[in-house]
């Protein structure tokens, strides 16, 4: 079996290699085991928004006499929500690129607007919640409120998490500017928040549109 | 910055608005079909809502995330291949499992009159 070989040899592989350059770390970005390990992160996390999808798609027809989505709902707060958090990922996108070409200023500034607009939803999300607890739909009315916080609010978390990271890196960057350390903590953040956008999609369409239909 | 892989692994402005272009049409079909109430029947529309969420997240992958074959000598294709089979198996299983224990659990008053049955055959032979 040369292939299988190959493949379980390839951990032990680029290890010593990684070790050598990573103390000048500029050298090459293979140097760095931090994206690849981000990333098995992230690929962790989507299996427990995984998990909480599945809860809602189990519990999300038991409303217990209670609300159902079509009386919760309002498919045009919910794509202000989603065009907010889109266009923040292509501003961390934008971000990114100036980052590359070393332009700190200008990274700053698209960085703080994918902070106003990561704010937005948030702050969104806030008045949603609020105004579901408040007409009796909060988590403990039904089964399907339960699992529907759950998942929701746990990306909403995400959001938060990322924008208290993305306040604390613009601070490092402003102190230090675009050193190697910020710039992978720069890529890493930026795979986090693309990430959170892509969990979102699966939130718009099967915990919010697919029941409005 | 420090090099052109860097360049490479992060894309370009074209790039990040050919996705930003696709995931907003995207975005925009299904919330408009949904808003619109078009003549669809539900399952179709469930469908395709469902389908051009699928579609999205491969954008997303593609354009936003820079996920390709070669990135990290392919570790992060593997990793996300596992996470994408731990979701499948996670999600079809609860689906199935619970679908299935509805499907045979005893509706409430069926139930009830068993055990009324039972218990007047019980007084019977007692």
């Amino acid at each position: 079996m040369t292939p299988r070989d190959a493949e379980l040899a390839l951990p032990d592989g680029p290890a010593p290699h990684a070790h050598a350059v990573g103390h000048d770390g500029a050298e090459h970005h293979h140097a760095s085991p931090t994206p690849i390990g981000f990333w098995i992160y992230l690929m962790s996390d989507c299996i427990i928004f995984g998990a909480l999808f599945a809860t809602y798609a189990v519990l999300g027809g038991s409303y217990a006499g209670g609300p159902a989505p079509k009386d919760l709902f309002e498919p045009g707060f919910v794509a202000i929500e989603t065009a907010l958090l889109l266009i923040s990922s292509v501003t961390f996108g934008v971000a990114m690129l100036q980052a590359e070409k070393g332009r700190r200023d200008t990274t700053l500034m698209w960085l703080a607007v994918t902070g106003l607009f990561g704010a937005g939803f948030i702050g969104m999300e806030l008045y949603e919640f609020r105004h579901l607890v408040h007409i009796g739909a909060g988590p403990d009315r039904s089964a399907f409120l339960s699992s529907f916080f759950a998942l929701v609010a746990t990306h909403g978390l995400h959001v938060t998490g990322g924008i208290i990271w993305l306040v604390t890196l613009m601070a490092q960057i402003r102190m230090h500017g675009l050193i190697e350390a910020n710039m992978r903590r720069l890529s890493t953040l930026s795979m986090f928040w693309h990430f959170l956008d892509l969990v979102w999609i699966g939130v718009f369409s099967f915990v919010y549109l697919v029941r409005l239909v | 910055m420090s090099s052109h892989t860097h360049t490479a692994s992060h894309g370009t402005m074209g790039q990040l608005m050919i996705g930003f272009g696709l995931a907003a049409l995207l975005t925009i079909i299904p919330f408009g079909l949904v808003m619109g109430e078009v003549g669809i029947s539900r399952s179709t529309l469930v469908g395709i809502i469902m389908g051009l969420g699928a579609v999205q997240i491969l954008v997303h992958l593609v354009y936003f995330l820079h996920l390709s074959r070669s990135s990290e000598e392919g570790w992060t294709l593997s990793a996300s291949i596992f996470a994408v089979i731990i979701l499948a198996i996670v999600l079809a299983g609860s689906l199935w499992v619970m679908h299935n224990m509805n499907e045979n659990m005893m509706p409430m008053p069926e139930m009830h009159r068993q055990i009324e049955q039972m218990k007047s055959l019980q007084a019977q032979e007692g």
